[in-house]
């Protein structure tokens, strides 16, 4: 009985809902070219072009940007995702785990450093951990520290991520292996892990990427002038030259890795897409 | 046909929760023996087979097979499970790896066998369900009786004393099935030592020595086809067959209308 008092047909007068529809998008176009126009006019290209787009400063920055900023950026990330990979996977397996007490602990782990800042945790590593233990070096100087702070903050992340992915792989699967003769831990490994990086490839990459924008975040340690970032260079040579251009450069140089990598990954996805299609 | 028993199970209980799915099971079957299990769906038949092999745990009594008792908390379940082929409803192939990937992979890493001699198991396996061609491809883009067939593969490169089959062609389309059937119907015929558990009555007739009907938890008949599907000695034995042979009843199950037309 219901719907039967609303006409199919469209009514004679005023617009059909798709004619609507298109009206509506053709307003929003106009809106938003309008808008970018505005925008475009009203600033001051000239004042801008001398404070970010110095051409002489921008050259003086090669090739230091490139071998030393951008390298330790990556490097940096890197590590500190490689930490938190590791880290991040065995407090999953632990949050999955039958075993109340390592159930407990990953959660705990998980609540306190998701919750705290990146910049709370590079403080601690820095001042807490020497103060702690006086005497001990964390291996590998600022390069292991940055990996150590940055691990432990991704860790928490990927922890819950690769929880998900695990979870998300359906239990026949568990239970073929299981059947098959496989332990426990070896169908974790050999079958149930693998599905699992392929469902969580997109957040992880996520993560990556907000791995290295935290990277910025070593200058809370104080660093030499070797072991700079990308943040760190553009900001130091921006006040040597008291002009903003280093921190456009650096900037780009962010997405100089970002957006590429952000294909790749489109691209292993689609790849994934095709073989479990 | 020998009379060793390979499957026994004895005053097997299993509940979830409140529900008592399973009270009380006595099943012995001998070596070389083809079991089907049949049965109205929550009559707890596919527990009875997973508790076979451990896949559900029982609340109560003991199963052994080939002699190991599985339900002994100290028994090396993997090693067990070995002697024991799994196929699944729903088909189960590992999705990020081809069809040879599939059956070499657990041959590799649980019965560590050599890469060389995994794969020429493998070949000769997938040969015997009759799809070699299909050897480099991946589950996906297979059809679900090719897909149930690489998994009896699967499980028949592990060299299993038996093979328990969890209603393998009830996900397939109905002109698939033949194909699965016919599989069965070869290792059966091989002397393998099977448990199935099915809505297929053309097959239970012709292929199983026994036939085992189950209705809520409990075993009500036991006994050769003919016994039970051709002269079924109790009254819900007569009603489930032919809640299935009268079309205008058995529109619960889907597939088992067709077969058993097929069938008369």
């Amino acid at each position: 009985m219901s719907g039967t008092d609303v006409p199919l047909q469209p009514k004679k007068k005023g617009l059909t809902r798709r004619q609507k529809r298109s009206l509506s998008r053709g307003v929003q176009y106009v809106v938003f070219v309008a808008a970018v126009i505005a925008f475009a006019v009203a600033a001051d290209w000239d004042r801008l072009k001398n404070q970010f787009a110095q051409g002489s400063i921008a050259r003086e920055m090669f090739p230091d940007v490139i071998t030393l900023a951008l390298k330790n950026t990556v490097l940096y990330t890197v590590s500190g995702f490689v930490v938190g990979l590791v880290l991040g996977m065995v407090i999953a397996l632990m949050r999955l785990s039958s075993v109340g007490p390592y159930r407990w602990l990953a959660g705990i782990y998980i609540e306190i450093f998701r919750g705290l800042p990146a910049l709370l945790i590079f403080i601690f590593i820095g001042v807490a951990v020497p103060l702690a233990f006086p005497g001990t070096e964390i291996p590998g100087g600022t390069y292991g520290k940055v990996a150590l702070a940055l691990g432990l903050v991704a860790a928490a992340y990927m922890a819950e991520t690769i929880r998900a992915g695990i979870q998300a792989v359906p239990k026949g699967q568990m239970e073929a292996a299981r059947s098959l003769g496989f332990s426990p831990a070896r169908a974790m490994i050999s079958i149930i892990v693998p599905q699992a990086f392929r469902i969580i490839l997109p957040p992880l990459t996520n993560e990556l990427v907000l791995l290295f924008k935290d990277s910025s975040l070593v200058l809370f340690l104080g660093v030499t002038l070797e072991e700079r970032e990308l943040s760190k260079f553009g900001r130091d040579l921006a006040s040597q030259t008291a002009n903003s251009t280093p921190i456009l450069v650096a900037g780009l140089c962010y997405l100089l890795i970002t957006i590429p990598l952000g294909f790749v990954v489109r691209r292993m996805e689609a790849k994934a897409q095709e073989a479990v299609k | 046909m020998s009379t060793t028993a390979e499957i026994q199970v004895r005053d097997l209980h299993k509940s979830f929760g409140d529900n008592e799915v399973l009270r009380g099971i006595d099943l012995e079957i001998r070596q070389g023996e083809v079991v089907c299990v049949i049965g109205p769906s929550g009559s707890g038949k596919s527990t009875l087979l997973r508790c076979v092999n451990l896949l559900e745990e029982p609340t109560k009594g003991q199963v052994f097979v080939g002699g190991a008792e599985l339900t002994d908390p100290d028994v090396d379940i993997d090693a067990v499970r070995r002697r024991i082929g799994m196929v699944f409803q729903q088909f189960n192939l590992f999705p990020h790896l081809t069809v040879t990937e599939n059956l070499t992979l657990p041959q590799r890493r649980v019965l560590r066998r050599g890469k060389e001699a995994a794969a020429k198991v493998a070949a000769e396996n997938l040969a015997r369900v009759g799809l070699s061609e299909k050897a480099g491809a991946y589950p996906a883009s297979l059809s679900g009786g090719q897909q149930q067939r690489v998994a009896i593969a699967r499980a028949l490169a592990m060299g299993p004393q038996v093979m328990l089959f969890d209603e393998p062609t009830s996900a397939l389309d109905p002109e698939l099935v033949g194909d699965v059937l016919a599989v069965m119907r070869m290792l059966a015929n091989e002397g393998m030592t099977m448990m199935v558990v099915t809505h297929e009555m053309t097959f239970a007739r012709e292929v199983a020595d026994r036939v085992v009907f189950m209705d809520g938890g409990v075993i009500v008949e036991d006994g050769t086809p003919d016994q039970v599907i051709g002269n079924p000695r109790h009254e819900r034995t007569r009603h489930f067959l032919s809640r299935l042979l009268d079309p205008a009843m058995a529109d619960v199950e889907e597939g088992v209308q067709d077969q058993v037309g097929k069938s008369d």
